[in-house]
């Protein structure tokens, strides 16, 4: 340590404490403002898939994860499997054949976009899985 | 007209039991008639930073069932008549406490008392969520640190949409508690200034209290530091808040406490 350094301030941590809590928050008030809004969708898919299967509403799970760019909203829905013979969406077959009893999964994996502006291809139907996906665009800041 | 004050924070071990306490005795002190209720059902303190542990007979929970009278469950103070103290069930758990038990026990609280201070457990769940739900006024108590403040936001976040007041379209009044604030840290950038929580949480600020041994010596006596040890740095920042809660406008100062040369010299207090 030479003399400079000795009558320096040491390193100042409270700035960045105060950046990370600033980004974090600005991210948090959008997410979590509305946080009710998985809970919405969740009721909603289920009144839509009621309408075409017997399914309980537990057996529908909606889950959003936030990635840096963009942001997953995945819906699980597990239909008892005699429901599903006429079921023309594409299922995880091999499973649930080998399993005699286990009931149908129905993944849709949508990913969200996370700043409107950057409307890059991962956006849309492009990736191996999206062939099983139903793009949803979420409005980045809606009902502001 | 009785006003409905919650001391709220999120998350736990910031000094909403050590502020409900503090500023329920400066209040009280000033002439007002005032009652605070433990909501931490399960997990109750407030009757022991308040010296009161061996006097609770009955509890929130006994009055919300119809078990005991509100008035057999209230504690008065020992040393301010004004001052009265309804503890949580420390048996029961939080499921045990209804809305409408709740609002029964507060409008009756109204007709009695100035103040009801209701102090809220750590955390978003049914205990948290009850204290703040009938405020008139809130309390975000809060350090300077990055996790206190980030709970803060969730907090204003749910006073501003899950009271009867929001409900009602009303603005519920917010207020900052800063608590175990150290301005020679703040001052080296080791710690977040009162700028920055101000900033980022922007609510206005009703005090300042600063990190003092004072606080633990007052709980360890089971006393509120502003009885313990009025002329205390933390106890004067209480004394001010509750003069601003009042409606008086005073400057804001970050209250200190003298310290001799010896101590100046050793960092620590002398005897």
């Amino acid at each position: 340590m030479n003399l400079i350094s000795f009558f320096r301030r040491p390193n100042s941590t409270a700035p960045v404490a105060r950046e990370r809590l600033q980004i974090l928050l600005a991210h948090e008030r959008a997410v979590v403002g509305k946080s009710d809004l998985i809970a919405i969708l969740q009721d909603e898919i289920v009144a839509v898939i009621a309408k075409h299967f017997p399914v309980e509403p537990e057996a529908i799970k909606v889950k959003m994860e936030r990635g840096d760019a963009v942001s997953t909203l995945e819906v699980e829905v597990e239909i008892p499997t005699p429901m599903c013979v006429n079921l023309t969406l594409n299922t995880p077959k091999p499973n649930a054949a080998t399993k005699p009893n286990a009931a149908t999964k129905l993944n849709v994996v949508t990913q969200v976009a996370e700043k409107p502006a950057a409307e890059k291809p991962a956006l849309g139907p492009v990736k191996p899985d999206a062939e099983q996906a139903t793009p949803v665009e979420l409005p980045a800041e809606a009902d502001g | 007209m009785a006003k409905v004050l919650v001391v709220t924070s999120g998350k736990g071990g910031v000094g909403k039991t050590t502020s409900t306490a503090a500023l329920g005795a400066a209040l009280a002190q000033g002439g007002k008639n005032v009652v605070l209720i433990d909501f931490d059902v399960g997990l109750r303190n407030l009757d022991l930073v308040m010296g009161a542990e061996r006097r609770v007979v009955y509890d929130l929970i006994n009055v919300v069932n119809g078990d005991a009278k509100l008035a057999q469950a209230l504690i008065r103070d020992k040393r301010v008549p004004t001052l009265s103290l309804l503890p949580a069930s420390q048996t029961r758990d939080k499921d045990a406490l209804t809305d409408e038990g709740v609002s029964q026990v507060i409008e009756e609280l109204k007709e009695k008392f100035d103040w009801i201070i209701c102090d809220s457990p750590a955390g978003i769940e049914r205990g948290a969520t009850l204290a703040m739900r009938h405020a008139d006024v809130a309390i975000v108590v809060t350090n300077p640190e990055v996790s206190s403040v980030r709970d803060s936001d969730r907090i204003i976040g749910l006073l501003d949409s899950k009271t009867v007041m929001a409900e009602r379209g009303e603005q519920i009044e917010k207020h900052l508690l800063l608590t175990r604030y150290d301005a020679a840290r703040a001052e080296r950038g080791e710690m977040l200034n009162i700028e920055d929580v101000l900033e980022i949480l922007s609510i206005p600020l009703l005090g300042i209290v600063p990190e003092s041994e004072e606080v633990l010596r007052a709980s360890n006596v089971g006393s509120p530091v502003t009885l313990a040890n009025a002329a205390s740095a933390p106890a004067r920042a209480y004394f001010d808040a509750a003069r601003r809660l009042n409606g008086e406008t005073l400057d804001m100062t970050i209250p200190s406490d003298r310290k001799s040369l010896f101590g100046k010299l050793f960092g620590r207090r002398a005897a």
